[in-house]
């Protein structure tokens, strides 16, 4: 007898389409997907409505992939509606987990972005000034628009999360991995654990040449050197998220020629990546006193955006204190 | 004043602790506002201990270390000098100010200059008035 198929759903909250694309990224294995699995919900590539997954016992998904931060009210309302109607619950992606690319708006404010895209930005023309407002009164009827949050939140800050995928997006060989693992009922790992994902740092994948000894005397842009192709980039003066973030891309960035970002989030010892990212930095900067020290350092032009590009709102101090 | 400002102050085994131990034992009075926790090393200070410190409500830090020269893994107190560096750029993106983190040297006979740090911190923290950070994240929405 045919073992019983799986309900999986996918969804965005704050979120760019790219996890989503991803999970289209496993071509033809898509047929096998739908083999072991009813796709129930999945706004980019199926017509379902919210009132769909309303009418859903509770605990009918058996697996939803949540990709995207928790941004306004409705990112929130469908967070917890799926977590209502789920069984496991995966933060997939950088968004999700961290809080990703939206999650750097925690360096500003609600009022700050409001004004800057309805106002200020040079292709803005706006000459009535109108801002959205959640609710409008219209001949037809009444118009409601979700609440746009100060802060960008994580998905497990809002909801009980089973396991988190990682990547911006995620490689599709290890979504196929951990789906392949539930549908063929595989010993999953303890709750809360990050699936898909190894538990090194790019470091220990990355086949660039590296000495033990590094020592930066400059940083430099990417853009601003010629990179050799073979060596650390740490030790060429480019930062590379490597020695903070965890592995299981497959060093993608690296082996394209590019630095790493930290889009796979901290190693499992790091908690905070750029803390561990400030730690490591730290220990090459070849100086000892203060004034050179600061020189160097100086030329690090954004710490906290390089640092935290995908993990603030996931981060220790989560957002900026704006007065 | 009403304010009591809390300053968590990260002191090295082989020199600070032992500094601040002096200004104890010599009966020197100072603010009683530092929570001290001792570390081997100023090295040992991991950027996340600081993160923490302020996220869990610390109105400043103080890492104390051995003078330049003196460290006694060699080279620990330099490290802590970059990172405290770096920090120091980072947490005033965040919106914290500067004068809430703080590095200094303090040798194990240099009791009195401890004492005197230690005053001179809490009144400059005092001044600043309790530090947001936490607050910022308890009313996050």
């Amino acid at each position: 007898m045919d073992k019983p198929k799986i309900n999986l759903a996918v969804y965005w909250g704050a979120a760019c389409g790219g996890c989503c694309v991803s999970v289209l990224d496993v071509h033809e294995a898509l047929f096998t997907v739908v083999e072991h699995a009813n796709l129930v919900f999945w706004p980019i590539a199926l017509d379902f409505k919210y009132s769909d997954v309303e009418a859903m016992p509770d605990g009918f998904i058996d697996v939803t992939l949540f990709n995207g931060a928790v941004r306004n009210s409705e990112n929130e309302h469908i967070a917890k509606l799926l977590r209502q109607k789920t069984k496991v619950l995966v933060a997939y992606g950088s968004c999700a987990h961290m809080g990703g690319i939206p999650g750097l708006a925690n360096f500003t404010t609600k009022e700050e972005i409001f004004r800057r895209s309805y106002f200020d930005s040079e292709s803005t023309v706006n000459p009535d000034k109108i801002v959205p407002v959640t609710e409008y009164d219209m001949p037809e009827g009444k118009l409601t628009l979700p609440k746009f949050y100060n802060d960008v939140r994580t998905l497990d800050q809002v909801v009980d999360v089973d396991y988190y995928l990682p990547g911006c997006p995620p490689q599709t060989e290890r979504l196929v991995e951990v789906f392949l693992a539930i549908v063929t009922g595989a010993q999953l790992p303890p709750k809360g654990s990050v699936v898909g994902a190894r538990d090194k740092a790019q470091c220990d994948e990355c086949k660039r040449k590296k000495t033990d000894n590094k020592l930066i005397k400059k940083f430099y842009r990417p853009w601003e050197i010629q990179d050799d192709g073979e060596t650390c980039f740490l030790e060429q003066g480019v930062i590379c998220m490597g020695p903070a973030t965890r592995s299981g891309c497959g060093v993608r960035c690296i082996e394209g020629n590019a630095p790493c970002r930290g889009c796979y989030g901290p190693s499992p010892e790091a908690k905070d990546p750029g803390a561990k990212m400030m730690s490591a930095i730290a220990t090459m900067i070849d100086a000892k006193e203060p004034e050179e020290i600061n020189k160097i350092i100086d030329q690090i032009e954004d710490p906290a955006g390089t640092f935290y590009r995908f993990s603030l709102p996931g981060s220790i101090l989560r957002r900026k204190i704006c007065k | 004043m009403d304010y009591k400002p809390t300053i968590v102050a990260f002191l090295c085994n082989w020199c600070s602790y032992t500094g601040a131990d002096l200004a104890g034992t010599s009966r020197m009075k100072y603010a009683p506002n530092i929570r001290g926790i001792r570390v081997m090393c100023s090295g040992r200070v991991d950027p996340t201990f600081v993160l923490k410190a302020f996220r869990e409500g610390a109105d400043g830090v103080l890492i104390c270390g051995c003078h330049p020269g003196d460290c006694h893994y060699h080279e620990g107190n330099y490290k802590c000098l970059r990172r405290y560096h770096l920090l120091q750029k980072y947490i005033q993106q965040m919106g914290i100010e500067k004068d809430r983190l703080r590095l200094e040297w303090v040798s194990a006979s240099e009791g009195k200059i401890f004492a005197q740090l230690v005053d001179e911190m809490t009144n400059t923290v005092a001044k600043l008035g309790p530090c947001k950070i936490k607050e910022v994240m308890e009313t996050l929405t």
